[in-house]
């Protein structure tokens, strides 16, 4: 049998049951890789419940850094009899196969192109510990001392981590060691150690990684941390998952940064709405009096603050929403990570409504784009919805550290103040003085008498006059589409990446590559494969809507231009046809909507497959590939 | 913030203590229907303001949809208002107040926007005492969309399209009691007298003041079978007259004893209370609930001050929120800058 080979570049799936512990033994695991300085991308995918269900976490090494999705499993970690009849079929050929081997494994599951590694993990936890549920939690840990031996790990990483994580907690540290050390040791004893796959320190990793001081976070950390930076003082919200971490993050950093030094009060204001109509609400009630507000949410919470998000784009009141994307309804796949509220959230509301979209890949763009967002909102006085996904939102990327510039100065729009006031002739709340699209607002309690103005929807004049006629509706919309166009040179730019070089092309086609968040990292990977195989191809990534005019230019530029997303309905490229003056039969759907991140596999294949047929055109494919 | 008097005064109108005249808490001209009981409203939420020497542009209205919904436009033209989404106004004004604590809130809804559509959020904002007056105009339909039912229509009311209704009506007062509401009253738009020193207490109060009136609409619920019209109202009426005696005003009038009671607020200020009602106890959530539902029983409109509680906690103290008005912070006090976020990548290595 050929055995999979290689040093800091495979995949490890570990197939446990939800609520048994073994996130932190996982974490560990991912953690110390990490801590040895080798690029990992750890990913949970589990279910909406609390216990005894199927979970998985997969974990990609790469030697080069991406920190998509590869597609395929190098290394199953079984622990869970439920699921081991496709957890095992699933291993590459070459691959190689670990489970608690306490129960034999059925003869009907073994394979013989696969290298089988059986550690009675029960059995040897039973007879060490006493307590049950130590027995169960400290299983986990087992295997991860298992791994150290098969994999390399290196120990003393993997002890500093359990000092870290129990710190004080000397006899918690001690049992979690000892496991360790059972696992390394049976591992050792009965295996050739260390595996064709393996860790090495240093190594092989691209030499601009190992310089960058990394840090290992999630995009709703980031998130979090971006409200505190930018200057956020109401949070409201309702809980939903994905997007539930990222008020807990703030709720954290606040209770540590926000704290008034004289009085020992907040300057800062949390509150758990019933629902996520009143979230919305407080946001819009909040940021119309001039504070700095936002809320976070996933799909359902998006369709419920509708009515809102309309009239915060009819009122013009700036609004941060930080969409957490998943799947589909509450009882649809709410713990599977999808691209599909986009236009949903593009077009959200009632009306001729157009919002604010940014896309962030990265929790570094997670923690600057939600500070812009606040920027944005107020400078535009519109809604801002940042668009991340559960994939970016709560699984842990490695990221360069965050930086912020010590002399940023929050961008709080036209407001004008009661000296303001003073110093102009006429004012209206609705007046296009500038030209942008963007007029003066005024904040309740500011003058004496002046500036005061009763805010309302759409029926009124460029003097917030109470008005029905259709000219004063159709200038003020009018106006917001002016005020759209503005954004358009405000919002972060899409990057483009100068293309690889290839040889002796295959194609004489121009073939360029769109994409966004979180299919970014996968889609970049498998350019590189294509590059490789002969195919050059452009890239360019969209970081917000309204769309940049590079991106017309773009499509402009180029014969077939794949669009790489993650939703059934190709909602970007649908949003490009229906905003940008170009030919919708150049633009080709690369797909992936099963809830687990896209792979850079599944979209070379997709491409590869839309290069064969003459027309281009893909047929969407929602099975993953092996 | 600046309170500065206003230039010039009219020689012949009496001014308050700030040297406004009523006159400056004028606002629109309503275009609601002759006679429609949301205009007197708004007339004694103006007076209310004036009498109070509160200065106009420290207010902010905030409202949610309906005929009364409209009613902010039409009283305090230098104050802020949002007329915001129907039933939803309790969440805006949760923000506004959670932003600057400083202003005065007053919320105008309907028996609809409230009762209804927007019973999750009111019932909420109860719940959370936001610091500020919730004003129900009470006229057991929908106005706006032209006279349906609301929820607070009572049992055996007759629509003016002759239907008879069959369902119990919400009684706003009692629930907001039973949520723990801090001050209910309940009043007559009709009956000035009452209302303007209600309003005043409301606005004194500190936390969440929750004023049911029943307010007419003309054009759809005036008619004889509703109960809800002026000539039914005025039939059943049961008025608990009240003064509103402001802090550092001394009580000038003269009460009898054992009928009459004075209620101190918060702020020093005094509601006196000239009607004693025999078992009702404005500080005991209990017997004012016995009181409003034995007037129901026998077909009362009880009005006057159900219930206070002078020494609530509002929501900004139970999030212990810094004095300054969030939104008066600045850079210097938000963000912790470079160091600290170079401390936090540290942890996450
Ligand atoms: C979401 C939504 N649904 C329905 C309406 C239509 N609507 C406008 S006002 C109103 C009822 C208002 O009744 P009420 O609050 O009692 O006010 P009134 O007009 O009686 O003073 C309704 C149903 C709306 N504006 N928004
Ligand atoms: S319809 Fe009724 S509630 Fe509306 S303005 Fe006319 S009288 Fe008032
Ligand atoms: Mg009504």
């Amino acid at each position: 049998m050929k055995q999979i080979k290689g040093i800091n570049d495979f995949v490890v799936k570990f197939a446990n049951v939800n609520g048994t512990g073994s996130a932190s033994a996982n974490h560990l695991f991912a953690k110390s890789i990490f801590r040895m300085g080798i690029p990992v991308s750890p990913r949970n995918i589990f279910p909406s419940n609390i216990q005894g269900l199927p979970t998985w976490y997969e974990v990609r090494v790469s030697k080069n850094g991406y920190l998509g999705r590869r597609g395929g499993v190098d290394l199953m970690v079984c622990v869970n009899p439920q699921s081991m009849e496709k957890d095992i079929a699933s291993v590459e050929p070459g691959g190689y196969f670990l489970y608690d081997s306490t129960k034999p494994l059925a003869s009907h599951l073994k394979r013989d192109d696969i290298t089988i590694i059986g550690i009675p993990l029960t059995e040897m936890c039973m007879k060490e510990f006493p307590v049950p549920r130590l027995q169960q939690l400290l299983k986990n840990v087992v295997y991860v001392g298992a791994l150290a031996a098969l994999l390399d790990i290196d120990f003393a990483v993997l002890k500093g981590l359990l000092n870290d994580q129990f710190k004080g907690k000397e006899k918690l540290i001690s049992s979690n060691v000892h496991a360790l050390e059972m696992g390394y040791q049976y591992a050792t004893e009965n295996y050739q150690c260390p595996l064709p796959i393996r860790l090495e320190k240093g190594g092989n990793v691209a030499p601009h990684i190992l310089e960058t001081p990394h840090i290992l976070m999630n995009g709703n950390t980031a998130a979090a941390l971006g409200a505190i930076y930018g200057g956020a003082t109401v949070a409201a919200w309702y809980p939903i998952t994905p997007s539930t971490s990222v008020v807990d993050a703030f709720a954290k950093y606040a209770k540590r940064l926000r704290i008034d030094a004289g009085s020992g009060k907040k300057n800062y204001a949390i509150v758990q709405a019933e629902d996520e109509l009143a979230a919305m609400g407080m946001v819009v009630g909040a940021s119309w009096n001039g504070a700095r507000a936002f809320t976070a949410t996933s799909g359902p919470g998006v369709s419920l603050m509708s009515e809102f998000l309309g009239l915060a784009y009819f009122a013009e009141i700036p609004v941060v929403l930080i969409n957490v994307q998943r799947s589909g309804p509450s009882t649809g796949m709410p713990t599977r990570s999808q691209q599909s509220d986009v236009l949903a959230s593009a077009y959200a509301s009632h009306g001729d409504t157009k919002q604010v979209l940014l896309f962030p890949a990265t929790p570094q763009e997670c923690f600057e784009m939600t500070v812009q967002a606040f920027d944005l909102s107020e400078r535009l006085q519109t809604p801002v919805i940042m668009m991340s996904d559960l994939d970016l939102g709560m699984n842990d990327w490695m990221s360069p550290p965050l930086e912020w510039d010590d002399d940023y100065e929050m961008d709080r729009g036209k407001v004008l103040d009661a000296e303001g006031l003073d110093n102009v002739e006429t004012w209206g709340r609705y007046l296009d003085v500038d030209g942008d699209g963007i007029c003066y607002r005024t904040l309740p309690g500011t003058h004496p008498d002046k500036g005061a103005f009763f805010t309302r929807g759409s029926s009124k004049n460029e003097m917030a006059v109470y008005s029905e006629s259709g000219e004063d509706y159709v200038q003020n919309v009018d106006r917001l589409l002016r005020k759209f166009d503005t954004a358009k040179k405000l919002v972060p730019e899409p990057k483009t990446h100068p293309p690889i070089e290839v040889k002796k092309p295959k194609t004489k086609l121009k073939l360029g590559a769109l994409f966004f968040g979180t299919s970014a990292s996968p889609a970049y990977e498998a350019v590189e494969m294509l590059a490789k195989e002969g195919y050059p191809i452009d890239t360019m990534r969209i970081r917000a809507f309204p769309f940049h005019t590079d991106l017309d230019q773009f499509i402009h530029d180029h014969d077939v231009v794949f669009v790489i997303e993650q939703n059934r309905d190709g909602q970007m490229r649908q949003l490009i046809m229906n905003e940008c003056q170009i030919a919708p039969t150049k633009l080709t759907s690369v797909l992936n909507y099963s809830g687990t991140p896209i792979t850079a596999r599944d979209i070379a294949n997709q491409i590869r497959q839309g290069l064969d047929t003459k027309s281009a055109k893909v047929v969407p494919l929602h099975k993953e590939t092996a | 913030m600046s309170y500065v008097k206003p230039k010039f005064r009219h020689p012949r109108l009496p001014t308050n203590r700030l040297g406004f005249t009523v006159a400056d808490y004028d606002g629109a001209i309503s275009t609601l229907c002759a006679g429609c009981g949301h205009d007197s409203i708004s007339a004694s939420i103006r007076s209310a303001c004036f009498e109070s020497s509160l200065p106009p542009h420290r207010i902010a209205k905030v409202s949610g949809i309906g005929c009364s919904s409209k009613m902010p436009t039409y009283f305090l033209g230098k104050s802020h208002g949002f007329n915001s989404v129907h039933g939803r106004m309790p969440s805006v004004a949760t923000g506004a107040s959670l932003a600057n604590r400083d202003l005065t809130y007053i919320g105008v809804s309907g028996d609809g926007d409230t009762a209804s559509i927007g019973m999750g959020q009111f019932v909420h904002l109860v719940r959370r005492n936001v610091n500020m007056t919730y004003i129900v105009a009470n006229n057991g339909c929908y106005g706006l969309t032209k006279g349906q039912d609301s929820a607070t229509a009572d049992l055996g009311s007759v629509s003016k399209y002759g239907d008879v209704n069959g369902f119990d009506g919400i009684d706003l007062a009692s629930l907001a009691i039973l949520q723990g509401a801090s001050f209910v009253a309940r009043s007559f738009s009709g009956d000035k007298e009452q209302l303007v020193p209600l309003i005043r207490a409301a606005m004194a109060h500190n936390g969440f003041a929750f004023i049911d009136v029943v307010s007419p609409c003309v054009t759809f619920n005036n008619h004889s079978g509703s109960t809800k019209s002026y000539e039914e109202t005025r039939a059943h009426l049961d008025m608990m007259p009240l003064d509103f005696v402001p802090m550092r005003e001394e009580i000038k009038a003269q009460y009898d004893e054992g009928t009459s009671k004075s209620v101190t607020l918060h702020d020093g200020s005094a509601i006196h209370l000239k009607k004693a009602i025999s078992g009702h106890e404005t500080d005991n959530r209990q017997t004012a609930l016995n009181t409003i539902q034995q007037a129901n029983a026998e077909n009362r409109v009880l009005t006057g001050l159900l219930f206070l509680d002078p020494n609530s906690q509002n929501l900004n103290t139970k999030l212990e929120l810094a004095t300054r008005p969030l939104n008066e912070l600045g850079k210097d006090e938000l963000c912790p800058g470079s160091k600290v976020l170079k401390s936090i990548n540290e942890g996450l290595r």
